[in-house]
């Protein structure tokens, strides 16, 4: 393998590696404050149809982004109104979401568009087209880092770019402001913040819907920018090894960040059948595959938060 | 929240969460523009409406019987299992192995093969995880989820480059030898059936495994192990239950019975594998056994209910212009509603429970 070829694969690593880091920090926020969210999947579907079909209609990106975020706020909202307000099973309603969203995408999108559960195709301002960074092809002279600069950082979407300072803004707030600390503390031990005089189901709301925001965003980057329109089942399990990321995080942004990565190699060699020399299908496996190897065996201890999945019960 | 009567726990709450889910998609259907009359009409005539609809709907009930059951195990062991598909497809691929290449003189010894071959094969495709979950502490419920991928990535290579005949294009495997009989071909029930339908006698065999699984659960030491277990594994541990066993125990059987599913559709329906042969029926497990109570009993009950959906969603597809994937609508408001919900529903009853005063 050249160095040519390898600058593809990194170059393909972080485009898919982009829906992943969204995914992962929102799951991130969400179980910090102690709600599992098995539903991250289908956020980024609702949100990926959402935006694919207001791109089209009107012809924007931006719209789009807007739609998705807002149909998966719709969705982190019925999450949060099963799992934190009548404190049913988070695991069960994150299913029940995502059968939810696999469904009345397709629905709509059949009804709406009569295209097989598809979207119209999307082009120009409708996508998030390619940014060129400053001195993209200036510095591509440069050996070495040059083309790296050129190809692997440059010439992405504005959303990835988001999604990389999406990064250490969720670092800041959890552990720099108050709203973290306490965030962080719902997650711990809600009776101590509860004791506080912090409402708990005010605080897990607001990590829900930022979870919620974050996924529109992978969503919209799916159906706007990675590919140019929604497809049926499009997310492709991305919410599911999204939240195995975030176990091999440790639950730290930060961590995310590399193991989203790591999982978007994954993805990027099952995409290259000339230098992986596998079947086919074991390649498409492959990534399921690692990830299952990953969460088995290099993990570590991954302490998850200590009431994560507990709804809370204040006494009386 | 104040204490409702087992009776109203037990029949009312579901009854309730389904009436919600069934606003709720009639608020979809509205919604697309549709007649929400002429789809609930014609769900009833296409599924319930004739012998050949019952044929389908008793068909497609034998699946979700087993699938239900499957995720009824491993709830009691406090387990998701959402590796029902994958598990299911590994059975079928267990059948397809135990039928291609061995010479079955007769269709019950086949059968008998089957129900091993596919029960082995799946249980495999649960334990994997339970083993995972047990000693490397992986997540079950995502390692399944990555097992269902891996599972279809395996049938596809298996069907493309492995066990497709030369010559033919459609990624599946040869016909089987040996098939087992259709209600339709069962004296006396002929007379009911007189057209070939796809339900057969693993109708009966998926009851038989309902009294199994209840007898297993509330009658023997593993049962009372594993419920032990599934209620709280500190105190399991404490009296000596051993957690990997148990896990991995629990896995393997509820696996086995989504494997066992495949005897239904690959050995009996279509007599052959095909490429993605549980068609989402690992997933309708998880609604069917959450509106059943993960009770056996009540898996028979809701798996009855998820046919019904499942061949009248069909029959919605071929009659109305309403998309099939309404079905996959209604499996998420039900398990919404059933399994997520029911606190809200257990509320709203709790107004019309109110203690007696004592004058």
């Amino acid at each position: 393998m050249d160095y040519a070829t390898l600058l593809q694969i990194l170059d393909s690593t972080v485009r898919l590696a982009v829906p992943l880091l969204l995914a992962c920090l929102a799951g991130l926020w969400s179980e910090r404050a102690g709600v599992f969210d098995i539903g991250l999947e289908g956020k980024m579907l609702v949100a990926a149809f959402a935006s694919g079909a207001v791109a089209f209609l009107t012809g924007s990106a931006w719209a789009g982004l807007l739609a998705g975020i807002g149909a998966a706020l719709v969705w982190a909202l019925l999450h949060g109104l099963a799992s934190i307000t009548f404190r049913g099973n988070q695991l069960i309603s994150g299913v029940a979401l995502n059968f939810l969203a696999s469904g009345i995408t397709v629905l709509v999108a059949q009804t709406a568009f009569q295209q097989g559960g598809r979207t119209p195709s999307l082009s120009g301002e409708a996508r998030f087209n390619e940014l060129t960074l400053p001195l993209a092809e200036t510095a591509r002279g440069v050996p070495v880092i040059g083309p790296l600069y050129a190809d692997v950082i440059s010439g992405h979407p504005i959303l990835t770019y988001l999604a990389v300072l999406a990064v250490p803004l969720t670092w800041w707030v959890l552990y720099r402001t108050r709203f973290g600390l306490r965030l962080r503390a719902v997650g711990e031990n809600p009776a101590a913040v509860d004791t506080a005089g912090v409402s708990v189901a005010r605080m897990r709301f607001s990590a829900v819907l930022i979870t919620g925001v974050l996924c529109g965003i992978a969503g919209a980057y799916l159906a706007t920018a990675l590919q140019a329109g929604f497809g049926r089942e499009m997310t492709a399990g991305r919410g599911y090894i999204a939240l195995a990321a975030l176990i091999f995080a440790k639950w730290r942004p930060w961590g995310a960040l590399w193991a989203t990565l790591l999982f978007g190699f994954f993805q990027a060699i099952a995409l290259r059948p000339d230098v992986v020399p596998i079947p086919v299908p074991a390649l498409e496996a492959l990534p399921y595959v690692l990830t299952v190897l990953v969460l088995a065996g290099f993990v570590g201890k991954a302490i998850p938060p200590r009431a994560g999945g507990e709804p809370y019960v204040k006494e009386r | 929240m104040r204490q409702i009567p087992r009776w109203a726990d037990v029949v009312l709450v579901p009854l309730i969460s389904l009436v919600l889910a069934a606003i709720c998609a009639t608020l979809v259907i509205l919604a697309i523009g549709q007649d929400p009359w002429e789809a609930i009409t014609t769900m009833v005539t296409g599924a319930l409406g004739s012998a050949y609809g019952w044929g389908y709907t008793l068909y497609y009930t034998t699946s979700f019987i087993f699938t239900g059951l499957a995720v009824t195990m491993a709830f009691h062991a406090g387990l998701f299992n959402i590796g029902g598909e994958g598990q299911a497809q590994l059975g079928g691929l267990g059948i397809a192995l135990a039928l291609l290449f061995i010479p079955w003189p007769h269709w019950t010894v086949a059968l008998l093969a089957a129900i091993i071959a596919s029960a082995a094969s799946g249980a495999l495709w649960g334990a994997i995880p339970g083993w995972l979950q047990a000693k490397r502490g992986s997540h079950i419920v995502i390692t399944t989820i990555m097992f269902n991928y891996i599972a279809y990535a395996l049938i596809v290579w298996m069907l493309v480059d492995v066990l497709r005949p030369a010559g033919q294009a459609e990624p599946a495997t040869a016909r089987f030898g040996l098939g087992i009989p259709a209600l339709s071909d069962i004296p006396g029930l002929n007379l009911v059936f007189t057209d070939a339908v796809p339900a057969n006698i693993s109708l009966f065999l998926a009851l038989i495994a309902c009294v199994g699984v209840w007898a297993l659960l509330w009658r023997t030491p593993l049962g009372y192990e594993i419920r032990a277990f599934g209620k709280s594994e500190p105190a399991a541990r404490y009296a000596g239950i051993r957690p990997v066993r148990t896990v991995m125990i629990a896995m393997a059987l509820s696996g086995a019975l989504a494997g066992m599913m495949s005897i239904n559709n690959v050995m009996g329906e279509s007599g052959r594998l095909l490429q993605n042969s549980s068609e989402g029926a690992g997933f309708i497990g998880i609604a069917v056994a959450l509106m059943g109570r993960n009770h056996p009993f009540g898996v028979v009950l809701s798996a009855l209910l998820f046919g019904f959906l499942y061949q009248g969603g069909a029959e919605l597809g071929l009659w109305t212009s309403i998309p099939i994937d309404l079905r996959v609508v209604v499996q998420g408001l039900v398990i919404l509603f059933t399994g997520a919900l029911d606190h809200m529903v257990r509320m709203m009853l709790g107004v019309f429970f109110r203690p007696r005063k004592v004058a």
